[in-house]
C-alpha cells in the first residue's frame, strides 16, 4: 500500500461524490455510504497503525509528487508518531459520529455529503507534510462545518455558524501569511516542512517571533485557547450532536497538533522562548478558567463545552513543559480527550433527542428511567474526571509530571482544578441523573442499540488506554522525545518568570 | 528475601470477576447468584491472602512476596511497571481487608434483603474491593493511587446508593469533592518525590527503590512531600480540616459504613504514612504536623460524639476521632502501633457499625436513639457483641482496643509530645463516655421505640449474627499478638512489622504502665459519668444541655464547620464562577468585544449585499475580505 495516506484522505471524498450522484429516491442509503467510506477509511487507519514502526522518527507512508513546481508546490503526505495518532482518532470519531448522525432527517444527502468532505479536510491535515497543502485542507474543513452548523443547527445557528466562521478565518489568514513569510524568507523557497524545519535557523529571531505568534494566534483560535475561545459554546451548543462529536473530538486538536507540526518543528528557538507564556500561561488559564465557567452553565451541552476547554488546557500546559512526559501525556491527552469528549456529546444529544431541550435544571431523577444511560454518562464523567483506570487519568498525569518539572505553579493549578472538574460533573450528574424522578420524562426509552454502538467501543477504548496507554503512548514517544530534543538545543527563554 | 509468588495477583483476580459477574449478569440470574458470588469472591481472596501470609509468616523476617505485572507507563525517562507486593505491612493490611471485608460482604446479604438493586450494591462492593486491594497490594505509589482514587469512587458510589433522595446524593458527591482537594495534594506529593529523585536521575516511583535511594531526596522535599501527602491523608482519612464529609456518609447502606467508613478505606491514609515512613522519618516537621493533627482531631471529633442522638453519627465520629490516634501514633514515630490500630479498629469499629446495622434492621430503619432503649433482652447477639465491642473501644484491658491504643499513646509521650499525649489521654475518657452513651442509650434503660415498631423488633437472621460473632472474638482477643513486652511473647505484632516501620526509639523515658493506668483510669471515669447520666440520674444530661445550651448547640451542630466551609469556600467560588467569569468576563468583556467586530462586519455585508446582487451570504463577504488582504500582502511584497 504506497498510497495508504491518499486512500485515506480521499476514500470519504469518494463516498461524498457517491452520495451527490445518488438520486433524490434513494437518499435513505446516504448514510450506509457515509458508514461504508468511513469504515474502510477507519480499516486503513487500523492497518496504518499495525503497521507503524515505533522506533524511527523519519517520516513513514511517505508519498510525495509534484504539484505546482513553479512555486515548489508538493504533494507530499507522510506520518510520524504524532500525527499517526490523530489518523487514529479522526477515522475513529468520524466512523463514530456518521453513526451519532442518524438521527438527522433533513436534507440528508447534504448532510452526509458535507460530513464525508469534513472528514477528509481533517484527515488531510493530519497526513500532509507539505505546508500549503496543509493549509488547503485547513481551509477544507472551515466550510463544511460551516454548513453543517449553519443549516442543521439548533435555533441561533446562524449567529454561532457565522462566529465560528470568522474566528476560524481570522486564524486561516494569520497562518497563510505566516506561512507565506517562511516560504519568502527562508533560506530556501519551498512549503516542505521537513526542510523548512531543518532551515529553521535562517530566520531572524524577531521574524521567528512575529511569525511564531502569527501562528500561534492562528491554531489557538482552533484549540480553543482563551480569550480566542467564546465561539466554541456557541458553536457546540447550536451543532448537531455529530458535529459536536467531531468538533470536540478533532477539530479541537487541529489547534495543538499544528502547534507541534509547525510552531514546535519549524521554529523551535521561538518556540523555547515563548512557549512558557503562550503555551504554559495561557494553558494553565485555559484550566482553569474552563472549569469555573462549566460551573456556571445551565445548559448542558455548553457545560460540556466548558470543559472541553479546561481539557485542552493540559494539552498546551503538557506542550509548555519541554520534558518527555509532559509533551507525551499532551498528545496523549488530545486522543484522551477525543474520545472522552466524543462520548460525552453523543449522551448529551441522547437526552435532547428524547426531551428536546438541554436545561440541566430541568431534568431529574433519569437513573430511574434510563439506567444504561446514566451508567454509562456516570462512566464518561469518571472518565472525564480523570479516574485512574481510565485513558485520561494517564495523560493528565503525564501533563503534570512534566509540568511540574519546569512550570511548578502552573502545575499546582493543573492538579487544583481536578477539584474543580469533580465538582461541575457530579453537580450536573446529581442534577440530571440523581434525585426524585421527574414524571415529565416518564416513558422515556433506555439506549437504543444504535446509541449503544456509538458509545460502547469509545468506552472499551478509554479503558484500555486506562491499563494499557502503550497502545497510543507506545507510537508517540520516539517522535516527541526527538522533536523535543530540538526545541530544548535552541538557546531557552531570557526571562526565568514564573520557574 | 523476596518471592515471587504470581498467586498475588489472583487476590485481585477474584474480585474483579465479581465486579463482572454482578454489573453484566447479576441482575439477570437474580438473588441467589448474586449472594452465592458477592461474598464468594471475597472469601476466595480472602483464601489466597491467607496463603500469602502464612508464606511470609515462614520467611525469615523482612521477607515478602511480589508479582510483577506489566509496563504500565512510559514516556521518555519517565517509566512505572504495575507490580504487586505484600510483605508485613501489606500482609496485615490485606488480611484486613479481606478478612473482614468477607464478613461484611456475607453480613450485607441478610441487610440488603430486601433491597431491589441488590446486583447493584454487590458490584460496588466488589469493586470497593479491588480498588482497597490495588491499594494495599501497590508496589508503587502511582498504582496506590489508582486504588486510592477508585476507593473514593466506590465510596461516592455506595453513599449516594439510594439516589433518589436528593440529601443522599449530595453528600455522596460531597464525599468525592471533599476527598479530590485531598487527592491533589497526594497527586502533587507524588510529583514532589518523582522530581526530587529525577534531580539525581533516578527516575522510580516504586516503594523499594525509593527507599533504596531516599538519602537523594533532601529535607526540604521530604518535607513537602509529606505535607502534601498527608493533605490526601486528611481527605481519605477525614482528619482536620478535611474530615467533614465522613459524618454524612452514614446515609449509605450500613454495611458499607461498616467496611468502607470504618474498617478499611478511612485507614488508607494510615497506610500509606506507614509506608513511607522512611520519607516521613527524613522530615521531623511534617511527622509533627501529622500527630498534631491526629490528636487535635481525635479530641475534637470524641467531643462532637457525645451529643449526637444519631447511633451511625456517633460511631461515625468515633471513628473519626479514632482515625486521630492512629495518626497520633504514626506521626509520633511509632508505625507498628498506628496499624496496629488500624487492625484493632478494623475489628472493633466494623463490628459496632454492624451492630448498629442489626439495630437499625430491626427498627426498621431507626436512627435516633431517643427511640431506641431497652433492647438488650430483644436482641440479645446484637446486644452481646457490641458491648464486647465497646469494652475494645473504649480500651477496656484485655480486650484489643487497650493494646493498640496504649502503644500509640505511649509512643506519643515517649517520642516527646507531652500535650499531644495529654489530649489523647483525656480523648480516652471522652470516648469511654460517649461509647456507654450509646450502649446505655440503646439497649438499657425504659424503651422508646415507637409503638407500631414495637412489636416488630426481632433479632438479625444468621447470616447477619454470624458475622457479628466472628468479629466480636476478633474484637476481644485480636489486640492479644501486641502484648507488653515481657508478658508471654510480648509484642509480637511491632517484631514482625518492623523490617517495614523500623522499630520506635523512644525520645523520652516513661513508664508504660503508669502511662497505661493514666489512660485506663480516664476511660474508666468516661464510663462511670455515662453510668450516671444515663442510667441513674437519666434526667442529668437534660439539664446540662440546658444549662451550657450555648456550649450543647455548637457541639450538637458539629462547630457549624459546614457552614464556614460553605462561607469562605463554596458560596465565593461560585460568586466568582458565575457572576465574574462566566457573566462577566466571558459574556460582557470577550463576547462583547467580539460581537462589537461582528457589528461591524455585518454593516459592512449590509453595505455590500446592497451593492451586489443583495443575495451574498456573509460568508463569501468575509471570505472576500481575507482574499483582499492576501492581495494586498502580496502587492506590498513586490512593492517593496
Amino acid at each position: 500500500m504506497n498510497h495508504a495516506l491518499t486512500l485515506i484522505t480521499f476514500i470519504p471524498i469518494a463516498g461524498m461524490v457517491v452520495v451527490l450522484a445518488l438520486p433524490q429516491a434513494m437518499k435513505d442509503i446516504c448514510k450506509w455510504i457515509a458508514a461504508a467510506a468511513t469504515a474502510v477509511q477507519l480499516l486503513i487507519a487500523i492497518w496504518l497503525y499495525r503497521s507503524f514502526d515505533t522506533a524511527t522518527t523519519a517520516i513513514q507512508f511517505a508519498e510525495k509528487h509534484d504539484w505546482i513546481p513553479s512555486y515548489h508546490i508538493t504533494y507530499f503526505m507522510g506520518v510520524d508518531g504524532i500525527s499517526i495518532s490523530m489518523v487514529l482518532l479522526t477515522a475513529l470519531i468520524c466512523f463514530i459520529s456518521v453513526f451519532a448522525s442518524f438521527s438527522i432527517t433533513r436534507a440528508e444527502k447534504a448532510y452526509y455529503a458535507l460530513l464525508l468532505m469534513l472528514d477528509a479536510g481533517m484527515m488531510g491535515v493530519f497526513v500532509s507534510l507539505d505546508f500549503f497543502l496543509f493549509y488547503i485542507f485547513w481551509e477544507v474543513m472551515l466550510l463544511p462545518m460551516y454548513f453543517l452548523i449553519g443549516i442543521w443547527g439548533g435555533p441561533r445557528r446562524e449567529y454561532a455558524a457565522i462566529k465560528f466562521f470568522l474566528y476560524t478565518l481570522l486564524g486561516s489568514v494569520l497562518i497563510l501569511l505566516a506561512m507565506l513569510g517562511l516560504y519568502y524568507y527562508g533560506a530556501q523557497s519551498t512549503f516542505d516542512m521537513t526542510v523548512l524545519a531543518s532551515n529553521a535557523s535562517h530566520y531572524s529571531t524577531t521574524f521567528q517571533r512575529i511569525v511564531w505568534i502569527a501562528l500561534f494566534i492562528g491554531f489557538a483560535i482552533k484549540i480553543p485557547a482563551f480569550p480566542f475561545h467564546t465561539w466554541l459554546p456557541d458553536a457546540h451548543v447550536e451543532a448537531p450532536t455529530a458535529i459536536s462529536v467531531i468538533l470536540a473530538g478533532v477539530l479541537l486538536k487541529m489547534g495543538t497538533y499544528g502547534i507541534l507540526r509547525v510552531n514546535f518543528a519549524i521554529l523551535p528557538e521561538a518556540t523555547h522562548q515563548l512557549a512558557w507564556l503562550f503555551l504554559g500561561v495561557i494553558g494553565t488559564i485555559n484550566i482553569v478558567y474552563g472549569a469555573m465557567c462549566a460551573m456556571a452553565q445551565t445548559d448542558y451541552k455548553k457545560l460540556i463545552a466548558y470543559s472541553s476547554i479546561s481539557h485542552m488546557g493540559y494539552v498546551m500546559l503538557g506542550c509548555a513543559s519541554f520534558t518527555a512526559a509532559g509533551i507525551n501525556g499532551a498528545v496523549l491527552q488530545m486522543f484522551n480527550h477525543g474520545t472522552v469528549t466524543a462520548m460525552l456529546f453523543i449522551l448529551v444529544g441522547v437526552i435532547y433527542d428524547r426531551a428536546h431541550h438541554r436545561e440541566i435544571a430541568g431534568f431529574g431523577g433519569l437513573a430511574q428511567q434510563m439506567p444504561l444511560y446514566a451508567g454509562m454518562t456516570g462512566f464518561a464523567f469518571f472518565a472525564g474526571m480523570g479516574l485512574p483506570g481510565m485513558s485520561a487519568f494517564i495523560s493528565e498525569v503525564l501533563v503534570l509530571i512534566g509540568a511540574w518539572q519546569t512550570h511548578p505553579l502552573m502545575t499546582v493549578f493543573g492538579a487544583a482544578t481536578a477539584i474543580l472538574t469533580a465538582g461541575y460533573l457530579l453537580w450536573t450528574y446529581q442534577r440530571i441523573y440523581l434525585g426524585p424522578f421527574n414524571e415529565k420524562y416518564a416513558g422515556y426509552a433506555d439506549l437504543t442499540f444504535r446509541e449503544a454502538f456509538t458509545l460502547v467501543p469509545l468506552a472499551i477504548i478509554v479503558l484500555i488506554l486506562g491499563v494499557y496507554p502503550h497502545a497510543v503512548l507506545g507510537l508517540l514517544n520516539t517522535s516527541l522525545v526527538h522533536l523535543n530534543q530540538i526545541v530544548l538545543s535552541t538557546p531557552g527563554p531570557a526571562v526565568a518568570l514564573l520557574h | 528475601m523476596n518471592v515471587e509468588f504470581a498467586a498475588l495477583a489472583l487476590i485481585l483476580v477474584f474480585p474483579a470477576l465479581g465486579v463482572i459477574f454482578n454489573l453484566f449478569f447479576g441482575a439477570r440470574l437474580g438473588r441467589g447468584a448474586v449472594n452465592l458470588v458477592g461474598p464468594g469472591v471475597m472469601f476466595l481472596a480472602f483464601a489466597v491472602s491467607t496463603w500469602a501470609f502464612v508464606k511470609i509468616l515462614a520467611m525469615p523476617a523482612g521477607g515478602a512476596l511480589y508479582c510483577p505485572l506489566w509496563r504500565w507507563i512510559e514516556a521518555g525517562s519517565f517509566h512505572v511497571e504495575l507490580g504487586l507486593r505484600v510483605d508485613a505491612l501489606s500482609g496485615v493490611m490485606v488480611m484486613v481487608v479481606t478478612g473482614v471485608g468477607s464478613f461484611i460482604h456475607l453480613y450485607s446479604v441478610g441487610y440488603m434483603a430486601h433491597d431491589e438493586d441488590y446486583a447493584r450494591f454487590f458490584t460496588y462492593m466488589n469493586l470497593f474491593a479491588l480498588s482497597m486491594l490495588i491499594l494495599v497490594l501497590a508496589d508503587n505509589i502511582l498504582m496506590m493511587f489508582v486504588g486510592w482514587e477508585g476507593v473514593g469512587l466506590c465510596s461516592y458510589l455506595l453513599i449516594a446508593f439510594w439516589y433518589t433522595n436528593p440529601e443522599f446524593a449530595y453528600n455522596g458527591r460531597k464525599a468525592f469533592i471533599v476527598n479530590r482537594i485531598g487527592d491533589a495534594g497526594f497527586v502533587l506529593g507524588i510529583l514532589t518525590i518523582l522530581s526530587a529523585l529525577a534531580h539525581h536521575g533516578v527516575w522510580t516511583l516504586n516503594f523499594v527503590e525509593i527507599q533504596s535511594h531516599a538519602g537523594l531526596i533532601g529535607t526540604t522535599a521530604a518535607t513537602a512531600a509529606g505535607l502534601l501527602l498527608f493533605l490526601g491523608a486528611t481527605g481519605k482519612s477525614a482528619q482536620i480540616p478535611l474530615y467533614v464529609w465522613l459524618p454524612d456518609a452514614m446515609v449509605g447502606p450500613t454495611p458499607v459504613s461498616a467496611l468502607i467508613h470504618a474498617a478499611t478505606m478511612v485507614t488508607a491514609g494510615v497506610y500509606m504514612v506507614a509506608r513511607l515512613n522512611f520519607l516521613y522519618m527524613l522530615a521531623p516537621d511534617a511527622m509533627a504536623v501529622v500527630a498534631t493533627i491526629g490528636a487535635l482531631t481525635a479530641f475534637f471529633a470524641g467531643t462532637i460524639a457525645i451529643v449526637q442522638p444519631d447511633i451511625k453519627r456517633v460511631l461515625a465520629y468515633s471513628t473519626v476521632s479514632q482515625l486521630g490516634y492512629m495518626f497520633l501514633g504514626v506521626g509520633s514515630g511509632a508505625f507498628a502501633a498506628g496499624i496496629f490500630h488500624v487492625m484493632t479498629h478494623a475489628f472493633f469499629k466494623g463490628l459496632l457499625f454492624l451492630c448498629a446495622g442489626s439495630v437499625i434492621h430491626a427498627l426498621e430503619g431507626e436512627q435516633d436513639m431517643n427511640k431506641m432503649g431497652a433492647l438488650r433482652k430483644r436482641l440479645p447477639i446484637t446486644f452481646w457483641t457490641m458491648f464486647i465491642a465497646t469494652l475494645a473501644i473504649t480500651a477496656v484491658p484485655g480486650f484489643s482496643g487497650y493494646f493498640s491504643k496504649d502503644l500509640i499513646l505511649e509512643g506519643a509521650y515517649e517520642s516527646g509530645h507531652f500535650w499531644l499525649w495529654l489530649l489523647g489521654a483525656i480523648t480516652a475518657g471522652v470516648t469511654g463516655f460517649y461509647m456507654f452513651r450509646l450502649i446505655f442509650m440503646t439497649f438499657f434503660g425504659e424503651s422508646r421505640v415507637e409503638a407500631d415498631k414495637l412489636h416488630h423488633v426481632h433479632e438479625s437472621p444468621p447470616v447477619m449474627t454470624i458475622p457479628l460473632i466472628v468479629l466480636a472474638v476478633f474484637a476481644a482477643i485480636g489486640g492479644w499478638v501486641g502484648l507488653p513486652e515481657g508478658l508471654l511473647w510480648g509484642d509480637a505484632f511491632a517484631r514482625f512489622l518492623s523490617p517495614v516501620v523500623g522499630n520506635f526509639k523512644p525520645a523520652v523515658e516513661a513508664s508504660p504502665a503508669m502511662l497505661s493506668a493514666i489512660a485506663t483510669g480516664l476511660g474508666g471515669l468516661g464510663i462511670l459519668l455515662a453510668y450516671v447520666c444515663y442510667l441513674r440520674m437519666p434526667g442529668l444530661p437534660v439539664i446540662a444541655a440546658w444549662r451550657a445550651k450555648a456550649l450543647y448547640d455548637l457541639l450538637l451542630e458539629k462547630y457549624r464547620i459546614d457552614e464556614l466551609y460553605n462561607l469562605i469556600v463554596t458560596r465565593p467560588l461560585f460568586f466568582i464562577s458565575d457572576q465574574v467569569l462566566n457573566r462577566g468576563v466571558d459574556r460582557m468583556v470577550i463576547d462583547g468585544a467580539a460581537n462589537g467586530a461582528g457589528l461591524v462586519v455585518e454593516a459592512g455585508g449590509e453595505a455590500a449585499r446592497r451593492a451586489e446582487t443583495g443575495n451574498v451570504q456573509h460568508y463569501a463577504f468575509v471570505y472576500l475580505l481575507g482574499v483582499i488582504g492576501i492581495v494586498a500582502y502580496y502587492l506590498y511584497l513586490v512593492i517593496r
